[in-house]
Parts: C-alpha cells; structure tokens; sequence
C-alpha cells in the first residue's frame, strides 16, 4: 500500500465559527428563571352541596382592599407594613385574647399533642384593585406564614425551615396550615 | 528632542492563540445549556409585580403561561386599551382559557398531569376583576396549582 499523504485541515477558522455560535446564545439567551407566589385555589363547588358551616367571628381575620388599594383588616384601616405582624399575632394568639382564634389539640407525628389554632384568613378584593396591592397582601400573608413555620423549625429540628425532610416539613405545616381564603371579589368601583 | 529606539526585529513573539477556540467552546457550551429560548412573541405589556416571599418555578415543562397586560402600541388599534389576556401567541377572553388548559395538560406527560401549574404573569397595573375571572376559568378547568409570577423586591 502506498502512504498516502492527508494533508492537515487547517483549524484556524474553528474560533470564528465558535465566536459566531457563541453571540448566537448570547443574544438569544434569557437568563431569569420564573419566580412567583405558589398558590393553590380551592375545587369548584358543586352547587347542591349544602353550605359549610358558619365560622365564629373570632377565628375569622378580615382582609379588605378596596378600589383604591387600601387596606381594612378586622374593620380596621392598617398600613401594608403592619400586615404581618397582625397577621402573625392572629394566626399564634399568644396571649390566648378571646377575640382572636380559638385552639384545638391535634396529634401531629414527630411533635405529639399540639394546639392548633382555628383560624381562617379571609380576603376579598375589589374588581379595580391593582394586581401589584393583591400581590403584597398575598406576600405579606405568606411571609407571616414563613415566620412563623421558620422559627418554630428552628425550636423543634434545630434547623432552618428550608433545610428540613419532608416528614418534618408535613409536621410544621400541620400545625400553621396556610388557610386563606378568598371570597369573590366586589365591584365597587364602578365600571367592568 | 528624544528618539524612539526602534524595537529589534522580531522581538516580542505572537501570543499563541492556539487555546482560544476551547475557551470560546466552553463559553458556548455553557451558554448553550443555561438558555432558554423565548417561546411566544409578547403582544401585551407585562412589567412584572414585585414580591420577596417567593418560589422558584423549577420544572418548566409543567408550567402553563398566561399573560395579562395592556396590549402593545400596534395592536392598540385593534385591541384598545384595557387589559387583555394572551394565551400562547394570539389574544383571548376568558372563555378560552378552558380548552387552552386542556390542550396543554393534553401535551403533557400523563404522570406530570395532575403536577400542572399555571403561571399568572400579569401587568402590576391590571385590575384584580381580570385576575379573579381567570382564577375561576382555572377552577372550573380544574387548574388549582396557580403561580402569580412575580420579581424579587429590590432592596
């Protein structure tokens, strides 16, 4: 057999082919992954289902946002920034007020016998309130929600809320269970 | 007046660029693999609320987009001004939302069906009535994971 000789290909363009395909990602790359507020709507209704019932006044946290995104909370105005912490003391009662919610004792695994409270956080918003105004109340209720399940991670497991399995995550979202619940929207103001 | 010394012949040698199409390779590579294509062409306005409690959306392909927002200065003529809702790549009512969620959990893996979540990512400015008549589409399509896209807080 005769050597044939292959003559070397010359690789000199290789970086300007790669350079091409690399401004190709860059500008077509869009680095942000989606973030959000996970929530979790309630089942239809069906209509011949008798109505739930009532609930005691006391276990009930009113959250109102009217049409030009103010806050009523227990038939109180209140400032957004406050939210968190009324909704925190609503959701603990530490105190044990009679005029916030009531306790019942669940079994809850790896924690025993705990109180749990009875309380519901109801919000109702009006048609024209602005996306942005719903958001922060629903943020600011979650962050409660966070506060509370993180420092009480930190009092049980020692750990951070975040860093729990998932047998102790059940465990703390059965004692403070996100309840918020949403009744239809008003249309007060005006038009749509 | 001073003179320049001339530079001997030959006397810096070329920097060997030998190595310069790996690196470029590995820049490529990794934007490669950390990019997302954009996969609808926006035709209403979106600026994103803000919120500091949230949550990441970790496996894309559960996730079903519905945007809200002002339509675009070129489809105001058609559309007008008031929010409106956009459903893949063309304008809705809410009335389609039904058969839109249908359709995309029909594209979905059957184990990932029941995991479904349907991202709201709407203007911050749009009025909740829009939002809530979506929220009861999605619980009569039985949606019920929902996500309210939102930005993380600037400090």
């Amino acid at each position: 057999m005769a050597k044939r000789e292959i003559p070397e290909v010359n690789a000199g363009s290789m970086a300007d082919i790669a350079f091409l395909l690399l401004i190709f990602f860059l500008v077509t790359t869009t680095m942000d992954s989606d973030t959000g507020l996970a929530r979790t709507l309630p089942p239809i209704v069906p209509e011949d289902q008798p109505p739930p019932p009532p609930i005691k006044d006391r276990n009930v946290f009113r959250v109102l946002l009217n049409s030009q995104n103010q806050l009523l909370v227990g038939g109180e105005p209140m400032d957004i920034s406050e939210l968190r912490e009324a909704a925190k003391e609503f959701i603990e009662n530490p105190a044990r007020k009679d005029d916030l919610p009531e306790f019942k004792e669940i079994t809850v695994p790896l924690l025993g016998v705990v109180e749990v409270s009875k309380g519901v956080i109801s919000l109702q918003s009006d048609r024209q309130t602005e996306y942005q105004a719903y958001l922060m109340v629903q943020n600011e209720l979650a962050a409660a929600y966070n506060e509370l399940r993180q420092a009480l991670a930190r009092k049980k497991f020692g750990k951070d809320y975040a860093d729990l399995e998932d047998e102790e995550v059940k465990a703390i979202r059965s004692i403070y269970p996100q309840r918020i619940s949403e009744a239809e929207p008003k249309n007060v103001g005006g038009k749509n | 007046m001073g003179k320049f010394k001339k530079s001997k012949s030959g006397g810096q040698p070329a920097i060997n660029t030998a190595s310069l199409p790996d690196i470029v390779f590995m820049l490529l590579f990794f934007f490669m693999v950390s990019t997302t294509m954009k996969e609808v062409d926006m035709k209403v306005l979106v600026s994103p609320a803000q919120a500091s409690e949230l949550v990441k959306l970790e496996r894309k392909e559960l996730v079903t987009f519905i945007y809200v927002g002002i339509p675009l200065k070129a489809f105001q003529s058609l559309y007008g001004t008031e929010p409106r809702i956009q459903l893949n790549d063309q304008f809705a009512t809410i009335k389609d939302i039904q058969s839109y969620i249908a359709q995309s959990r029909d594209n979905m893996r059957e184990s990932d069906q029941a995991k479904m979540i349907v991202s709201i990512k709407a203007d911050k400015e749009s009025p909740m009535g829009v939002i809530t008549d979506i929220k009861q589409a999605l619980r009569k399509a039985a949606a019920l994971k929902i996500n309210y896209s939102a930005n993380a807080m600037a400090e």
